[in-house]
């Protein structure tokens, strides 16, 4: 009689493909999607051997939902409310790095309020974004309360955003060419009451979390990455920058004006989870001192809109007498508009690195190809790298470390 | 005064592009084409003597591209020759400038040298294009799907009509 071969589907089989044969204590467990440390649906098949991890292998994808691709068939000007749903926390950030690429290839230039506004708009994300960062990454190793405190602060961030834009997380103010309408008339006052009281809370959150014995023993040391390690393995924003890699976007190639603002960039040496946590926590107040800066300059007036003919809308009055006008209108509402062949990279500093956006025209009013270099992805990619040789219990703390979004990740 | 200052902060904004006369005639048999197009530079290189022209990009004190920012791949239609495109982008965070390397492929022979060896940083991207366009890479340490699960057929983000 022959013996059938058994064939087992690749999707069922251990992504480990040698398990070591010889070490008989050790033991695979695979951590998530379901994890709530694991910020989201990553799942890591973690080898252990007692409590130490020996292998990691994070397992990703579960989120992916094709979002380059469905780039390609919105028009150009379509494409922010897209982006912004990658890195669902820092909206702001992936809507500025899509239309500054774009406008890059239009050779648009956007006027300095519209900028203002964008750089004041990005470092309010920025600091909503390190709030959930804060209160989870506590919460993972251990401090329940710091999560209360830092998402009733981020409900106030919300509501700012909700007042600019009647969206609280999926914004798309941003669009090509400047921002979609100007500011409401009370934003201004209700900003600069938020800021007011924002050091106020960054106080509490020191007191709370940073002077705290059990969450400085269960971060010092941690999930050390190298200085050169990091750099290749492309790691970037607050996750290089705790391995004393001072590398900044907004200093080093400067967007949207961020040269004229006075800020520092926080580093720090050690390459572990603490050096991240104050890395973040520094970066919090040089936000808000940015945003203090931009509030300044919204006092004065000006366009919040490029008037570049493809992108702004006739006005009202100039439709009604003349026809070409209203043709004009009609197209540009109905079809959009075309942007020159060519390609560009654009990368900027979002909360969690360089998003980078490579974005391919073929003269159409669709963009031919969106490329989104996710800075959760590059950073996710070094995890084994941090979490091999170190505890179980570590692994939650060094994932809080890298703040990952698997929006960001899966795209 | 607003007119101005907006102007001058969009000079700005564009980042700064490497000076890649000194690899055009080291690499001449890999270097296909030199780009320079809306401030930005493009080289086309052919797949032999890629990682040696990386290793060099790498290593050389006036070039340093010692960062590997991200790989993109892009399929040019099922009719086009070769096919596929992949980008390299590259940054140097000495010197504070950026690259772009382009490589393209057949589709019927879409194979390109891994760069692990260079930076580790490739490993996700390229299991990344493996992923989505079907493009392997040799000398990969861990070449499987990435985003997709590892039983599904097809290649996500090729074109096939527009």
């Amino acid at each position: 009689m022959q013996t059938k071969e058994i064939v087992v589907p690749t999707s069922s089989i251990s992504m480990l493909r040698k398990p070591d044969p010889l070490a008989d204590t050790q033991m695979t467990v695979s951590m998530g999607p379901q994890h709530p440390s694991t910020h989201g649906v990553l799942r890591l098949e973690l080898v252990l051997d007692g409590e130490t991890v020996i292998k990691a292998v994070p397992d990703i994808g579960y989120l992916h939902t094709g979002i380059e691709k469905t780039m390609e068939k919105e028009k150009w000007q379509q494409v922010v409310t897209v982006t912004c749903r990658m890195d669902y926390l820092n909206s702001m950030g992936n809507d500025l790095g899509y239309c500054l690429a774009v406008e890059k290839l239009m050779g648009v230039e956007v006027p300095r309020r519209a900028q203002d506004i964008r750089v004041l708009l990005t470092e309010l994300n920025r600091l909503a974004s390190h709030q959930v960062w804060f209160g989870t990454h506590a919460m993972d190793i251990g401090g329940m309360t710091a999560f209360f405190y830092a998402f009733t602060e981020r409900e106030r961030l919300l509501d700012l955003f909700e007042c600019v834009s009647g969206a609280r997380l999926h914004q798309s103010y941003f669009i090509i060419g400047g921002v979609r309408w100007e500011l409401p008339d009370n934003f201004l006052s209700l900003c600069a009451d938020f800021l007011g009281t924002y050091p106020k809370f960054l106080d509490e959150c020191r007191r709370l979390i940073t002077g705290n014995r059990i969450f400085q023993r269960r971060t010092k040391g941690v999930g050390r990455i190298s200085r050169e390690e990091a750099i290749n393995w492309g790691l970037s924003g607050p996750t290089i920058r705790g391995s004393g890699v001072n590398w900044d976007i907004r200093k080093a190639e400067p967007y949207s004006g961020y040269d004229t603002y006075d800020f520092r960039v926080p580093v720090y040496d050690d390459g572990d989870v603490w050096s991240r946590y104050l890395v973040r926590m520094e970066e919090m107040e040089e936000s808000w001192k940015i945003c203090n800066q931009a509030l300044e300059r919204l006092k004065e007036p000006g366009e919040f809109m490029s008037d570049h003919p493809k992108l702004k809308l006739p006005a009202r009055d100039l439709m009604k007498e003349h026809i070409d006008v209203m043709i004009h209108h009609f197209l540009l509402a109905s079809e959009g508009f075309t942007v020159p062949i060519g390609e560009v990279y654009q990368s900027i500093e979002s909360a969690r690195g360089e998003i980078g956006f490579y974005v391919v025209s073929d003269g159409a009013e669709r963009p031919y190809r969106v490329r989104v270099r996710a800075p959760s992805f590059v950073n996710l990619a070094a995890l084994p790298a941090m979490v091999e040789g170190q505890l179980l219990a570590d692994v939650v703390a060094v994932i809080g470390s890298i703040d990952i979004v698997l929006g960001d990740v899966d795209r | 005064m607003s007119e101005n200052t907006g102007q001058a902060q969009s000079a700005k904004m564009i980042p700064r592009y490497a000076d890649v006369t000194l690899v055009r005639d080291k690499f001449a048999g890999t270097i296909q084409e030199i780009i320079e197009a809306i401030g930005e530079v493009t080289l086309i290189a052919r797949r032999e003597g890629l990682i040696d022209l990386m290793t060099f990009m790498r290593d050389e004190p006036s070039l340093r591209f010692d960062y590997l920012s991200d790989i993109g791949g892009l399929d040019l239609g099922e009719f086009a020759s070769p096919r596929f495109a992949v980008s390299y982008q590259l940054y140097s965070l000495e010197h504070n400038h950026r690259l772009r390397i382009k490589v393209f492929v057949e589709e019927d022979d879409a194979v390109l040298p891994s760069l692990w060896s260079i930076w580790k940083a490739s490993n996700w991207l390229e299991r990344e294009i493996y992923d989505m366009f079907g493009v392997s890479f040799d000398n990969h340490p861990d070449l499987r799907r990435i985003l997709m699960p590892a039983d599904y057929e097809g290649i996500r983000f090729v074109r096939t009509s527009r």
